[in-house]
């Protein structure tokens, strides 16, 4: 294990405002060991970005349950690449339809967690993923 | 009912039974033990000595009698079955209206609409936070010109709409009294609800805009224009249904409801308003989960508890200011992506407990939600399930069946107990919109969603599909495909809507509303001038947000 913490962002984007399961795995990361930087609602991609490279975080944690998924998580993992960050990765959880799923892992995304996914499983694939 | 002698006697079977019992418990111990969210232990059994004392007339009373545990009517689901109400909504008005034109004629009893997230917090389509959002889970209405299209060709005399509208909430009602008005249908006539249940957004939902205080006075605002001018119109919806979906239990589900319903009561009166002008125009929205004994009695205790509140807090007079009128949604939050059509069994079952719980309509929940916005198909298969319960398994020809059950009695007096002491607490902080600002209720609600998530990891829940009987081989279903030009269309209409009308009187109708923000007139008549001079949704929001300032959340993590 590493001495340092690992730094995970936990974020809603776009007007979405159903915050349980984020909050649950922001949780579940601190009590995993994690230092956790939780956004709260109404984030837009641009304001994600800018606080995750402010926070020196090595995951970014997505909610979005309102569909707008498609529109909204591409230009994140885009503008990460433009700004030399392409090694922060990118977790999405929420309602994705399978096909959606597909074409975001295609762009960049590290993993995507549907409901019923377990906070268990979250944790190992951060840590698998960064270790 | 028993007598001294007959009560001993009863005692000293019970004894022996306790005894037999245990000695069967020794050599075939039970599974694990059994207990509710809040913490209640349950018993095997129930019996008549669980009810010892019990005062009929105080607890249960009659159907349509207070305390109104039974129910509100007397002839209940006898009379008329609860408004079966889908709430639906997706991409534009026009496709929205046929799906709503389609429930109707499966049989639908009421409308309920669901808006996009962009309307529910005040933007207009081609605002820069909407991208993304718009039409998607529910129809973008920017202006009066998408609700006439909306309302198309259905009779507002004829059907009662629900709009699951919150911070706006003025602003859509204000739509669609004109658009009932072009229709010819004087207000009186005019039947149905808004949620306009800001309290709750800001512990649960998030569709907030304004700060509480502001949104209090926009509530109390329709509240009073509406006693006068739609009196049939159901307020506002005080909604616990987000609060569980957020993870509370059911205690909490009633006693946060309860606690905001309370300030709303309070900031009426406050206002100058007497109790029985208002009180009974306050509807209620709750959530069937699945405990299916628990749900029940939730319901129940909630009644009898907001007659109690109504009658000895609030000194209501009028029966209508007592009795808790309430919708149902099952449980959202309890559909699985994992073989997803186990979906229709929990609806059912969570459907079932919200009919014996008497509930006064009801919304069915597609087995698809876990993955998408539902398909036709889902929702017709959901809507069926009401109507199995309805008319074919005989759970409405009885009112209250379950009333003295012990069990059932048992739970409703200890639901009532325990909420009866969270409004305590909430009192003591000095008010739910203390409470809210203090992050109390949050903290609540974020450590049950956390104890239910690990409790489901550690498999001390059991959830169908995803900690037992799981499959690796899951069938794919049929789920809604959005259009994705429905966005742009929006945007083009939105923009030809500001090209067409008449500017001038666009202008003198928003600076009127900003004049009558700053001050303390009702502000209802001028949101209605605005909206019939096609102001945007956006624009009357903008406005309002100017005087009003906006809600910034607070991270209580």
């Amino acid at each position: 294990m590493a001495d340092k913490p690992l730094r995970v962002l936990v974020g809603k984007i776009g007007l979405d405002g159903h915050d349980r399961g984020a909050k649950v795995v922001a949780q579940a990361l601190r009590d995993a060991g994690m230092e956790v930087i939780y956004t709260g609602l109404r984030q837009t991609p641009e304001q994600i970005v800018e606080t995750a490279l402010q926070e020196d975080v090595q995951v970014i944690g997505l909610s979005i349950l309102s569909g707008a998924h498609m529109q909204l998580i591409p230009p994140i993992v885009e503008m990460l690449r433009e700004q030399d960050s392409s090694d922060i990765i990118v977790v999405v959880g929420g309602i994705i339809p399978r096909e959606d799923i597909t074409y975001l892992k295609e762009h960049g995304v590290a993993e995507v967690f549907t409901p019923g996914s377990s906070t268990e499983d979250i944790i190992g694939f951060i840590k698998r993923k960064l270790n | 009912m028993y007598d001294n002698e007959n009560k001993e006697m009863l005692y000293e079977a019970k004894k022996a039974w306790l005894e037999k019992l245990n000695k069967v418990k020794e050599k075939h111990p039970e599974r694990k033990t059994f207990k509710l969210e809040s913490d209640l232990e349950l018993e095997g059994v129930y019996d008549l000595l669980d009810m010892e004392n019990y005062d009929y007339m105080d607890k249960l009373n009659w159907p349509g009698e207070y305390p109104y545990t039974r129910g509100i009517q007397p002839t209940m689901y006898r009379g008329r079955l609860w408004t079966m109400r889908q709430y639906a909504g997706f991409g534009s008005a026009e496709e929205t209206n046929e799906r709503f034109r389609y429930l109707l004629d499966q049989g639908q009893t009421g409308l309920s609409v669901a808006f996009d997230l962009p309307t529910q917090i005040g933007y207009d389509s081609d605002h820069p936070l909407a991208r993304g959002e718009v039409g998607k889970v529910g129809v973008a209405i920017d202006s009066l010109a998408d609700m006439e299209i909306l309302m198309d060709k259905i009779p507002l005399d004829q059907v009662s709409t629900s709009m699951t509208i919150n911070s706006p909430a003025a602003v859509l009602l204000a739509m669609y009294m004109a658009v009932a008005e072009k229709q010819g249908i004087p207000m009186d006539q005019i039947n149905g609800t808004i949620q306009n249940d800001i309290l709750k957004e800001y512990v649960a939902r998030g569709t907030y805009i304004f700060p509480p205080r502001e949104s209090m006075r926009l509530i109390v605002d329709i509240f009073a224009y509406a006693g006068e001018n739609i009196p049939t119109w159901n307020t506002i919806s005080i909604s616990g249904y987000h609060i569980r979906e957020a993870g509370s239990t059911a205690v909490q589900e009633v006693a946060f409801t309860l606690s905001n319903a309370i300030a709303y009561v309070e900031a009426a009166i406050k206002a100058g308003m007497d109790v029985d002008m208002f009180a009974p125009r306050l509807s209620f929205f709750f959530n069937a989960h699945s405990n299916f004994f628990e749900e029940i009695a939730k319901f129940r205790a909630a009644r009898r508890i907001w007659a109690r509140l109504m009658k000895e807090r609030f000194k209501a007079k009028n029966p209508r200011s007592l009795m808790l009128r309430f919708h149902t949604q099952t449980a959202g939050s309890t559909l699985t992506a994992q073989q997803p059509d186990i979906n229709i069994m929990r609806v059912a079952f969570q459907a079932l407990s919200a009919v014996l719980g008497g509930t006064q309509s009801l919304h069915t929940n597609s087995r698809d939600e876990a993955l998408a916005l539902p398909s036709e198909h889902s929702v017709l298969l959901a809507l069926r399930t009401q109507q199995v319960i309805g008319y074919e398994i005989g759970a409405t020809d009885t009112v209250d069946p379950l009333g003295g059950s012990y069990f059932v009695e048992t739970l409703t007096d200890h639901i009532e107990q325990e909420v009866w002491s969270y409004i305590d607490k909430i009192d003591e902080i000095g008010g739910a919109v203390e409470a809210i600002e203090n992050g109390f209720i949050q903290k609540e609600i974020q450590s049950s969603a956390y104890r239910y998530q690990k409790e489901v990891e550690s498999a001390e829940h059991i959830v169908v599909g995803v900690n037992k009987f799981t499959t690796s081989s899951e069938q794919p279903i049929d789920l809604l495909k959005m259009d994705p030009a429905t966005s742009q269309r929006q945007v083009e209409r939105l923009k030809e809507v500001r090209l067409r009308r008449n500017q001038g009187k666009v202008a003198e109708s928003l600076q009127e509303l900003r004049r009558a923000a700053q001050g303390s007139d009702n502000l209802m008549p001028y949101i209605l001038t605005a909206v019939k001079a096609y102001a945007t949704l956006g624009e009357i929001c903008g406005v309002l947000r100017d005087v009003f300032g906006e809600y910034q959340q607070q991270i209580n993590f």
